[in-house]
């Protein structure tokens, strides 16, 4: 029989929060973790705002020994590491073991590795020092670096994997997480997402345009979400991580439930039907949100909450008229519906992760998180959503079921659906 | 250098790649870098380029692999600053 899957634990390192009480206080007040960052404009970006979290580094030195801690310098790692060890501290699991922990696993993505350590390999092999790079740059370059420090931490012995789908990763690797505790064979995984966005992944996306650059004097204001002035999204930096468990065992250990994960599913749009490298064929989009409320065995009418990809470009509308189609619900039936990313940007691999994090709150605490910004709401959105369905400010409110979905390049969608625990 | 001088400085190489800070401070020429000092075979790689940095040396492969215990480590460290 299938194994429900339940949220023991979370960690979460955003922009405008480090920790969860630290970011739920953020969304419950609306508060911007976007900031102007002079670098940018010296290196003549378009967009010169981003989403950076006060990540103080010598705070590692709580997580990992001191021999590990010197020569680290990943950024994403130390994001990764902080929040699945919290993570795990929160799900009540101590972090020492000397036999590996066979019945968990760990599925953490990233989008790219950490380009400031990639950097660092050009430089000496241009230069000819090769033989200086030493022994702790691979473990810091290689795709599965994140996930790597991660398992060894915490001794993990059952299937480690990281993976990678852009935006839609941090949303993946939960649902991966999910489906392997389901089918039976884990009992606990991690599951999570870091992302670390330097100025060599910035200029990537600045170069395409598609980043936010007209509110660069006013950096609180510049990521605006289905607003009629939304003009791009703002890069942001950051990572969550989960720890999932077989019902049966968080019920035997007595550990705290947060939320259930009821079902989920990625797809691709297969780059037809409208779908591209850069955006959804909305065909796949639709399907996958329909395929997650079907696995979750629920009806498209007891959504109370979507937590919305909604990045403030041209495709929050597409987002919101398929959101709608698939329902079957517009107007004031339509469901409350908000974008983490109003207040911390768009954090790419780690945006799926952190804005769970964000929906998980939203159940427990019984609120819908502001969408801050929205003073000028799309006129083509309002056609389909009525205003009161997309709060400006905090609304308290019980919240039984959130849908969060994220898409992302190469045209790959992923969903999935957290519920209030109800046994 | 004299060896002791040479000692003393190789155990500043040696510190930030060893939990074993108690064995560290009593290390003698018969303390062996991965046995006692429970030192990362890998990292054995990153001491060797501190090395060359500290001492402005050059350590060769065939050196490198020699360098195994604290007494090996002085004397390929004392051999190269010699050919100075």
């Amino acid at each position: 029989m299938a194994k429900r899957v339940v949220i023991t634990g979370m960690g979460v390192v955003a922009p405008n929060g480090i920790g969860v009480p630290a970011f739920l206080n953020a969304i419950q007040h609306g508060t911007s973790g976007i900031k102007f960052m002079p670098l940018y404009e010296e290196l003549h970006m378009s967009c010169q705002v981003a989403g950076v979290p006060p990540f103080v580094w010598e705070s590692l030195r709580n997580y990992i020994s001191e021999v590990t801690f010197y020569g680290l310098k990943g950024t994403n790692i130390g994001y990764g590491i902080t929040v699945a060890l919290d993570a795990w501290a929160d799900a009540g699991l101590p972090y020492d073991t000397d036999e590996p922990r066979w019945d968990t696993g760990c599925v953490f993505g990233n989008s790219a590795p950490d380009s400031e350590a990639t950097k660092n390999v050009i430089t000496r092999v241009d230069n000819k020092e090769v033989k200086k790079l030493g022994s702790r740059v691979v473990e810091q370059t290689m795709n599965s670096g994140v996930t790597s420090f991660i398992s060894g931490r915490l001794g993990l012995g059952n299937r480690v994997v990281t993976n990678s789908t852009a935006c839609a990763t941090g949303t993946q690797a939960i649902l991966m997480g999910y489906e392997y505790i389901k089918s039976g064979l884990a009992r606990r995984m991690v599951v999570g997402s870091s992302e670390y966005i330097d100025t060599y992944i910035f200029g990537t996306f600045d170069s395409m345009r598609v980043l936010s650059r007209k509110f660069n004097d006013q950096p609180e204001r510049a990521s605006r979400p289905m607003s009629a002035s939304a003009g791009g999204f703002v890069p942001g930096s950051g990572a969550a991580a989960f720890i999932l468990e077989d019902l049966d065992l968080a019920l035997e250990r007595g550990a705290r439930i947060y939320a259930e994960v009821l079902g989920g599913s990625a797809n691709s749009g297969g780059q037809r039907g409208g779908g591209t490298m850069t955006a959804p064929n909305p065909a796949g989009v639709m399907r996958c949100i329909d395929e997650s409320i079907r696995n979750a065995g629920i009806h498209a009418g007891d959504i109370d909450l979507i937590s919305g990809h909604l990045t403030a470009t041209m495709a929050d509308k597409q987002e919101i008229q398929n959101w709608s189609q698939v329902l079957g619900r517009k107007g004031k039936d339509f469901p409350m519906i908000n974008s983490v990313k109003s207040m911390i940007g768009h954090c790419l691999s780690a945006a799926g992760s952190i804005e769970s994090v964000a929906s998980v709150l939203q159940i427990v605490h019984g609120f819908v998180h502001p969408n801050i910004n929205l003073e000028d709401p799309n006129q083509d959105i309002l056609t389909i959503v009525d205003p009161e369905r997309l709060p400006t400010s905090m609304v308290k409110k019980e919240i039984n079921v959130v849908a969060k979905a994220n898409f992302g390049f190469g045209d790959v969608n992923a969903c999935i659906i957290f519920s209030k625990f109800d046994n | 250098m004299t060896r002791e001088e040479i000692l003393a400085e190789l155990k500043k190489v040696l510190t930030p790649y060893t939990s074993n800070k108690e064995m560290l401070n009593s290390i003698n020429e018969e303390t062996d870098l991965i046995r006692d000092l429970k030192i990362n075979s890998a990292n054995l790689v990153d001491i060797i380029i501190d090395a060359e940095a500290k001492y402005n040396i050059e350590i060769d492969y065939d050196s490198a692999d020699k360098m195994i215990n604290v007494g090996s480590c002085v004397d390929v460290i004392s051999e190269k600053l010699g050919q100075k």
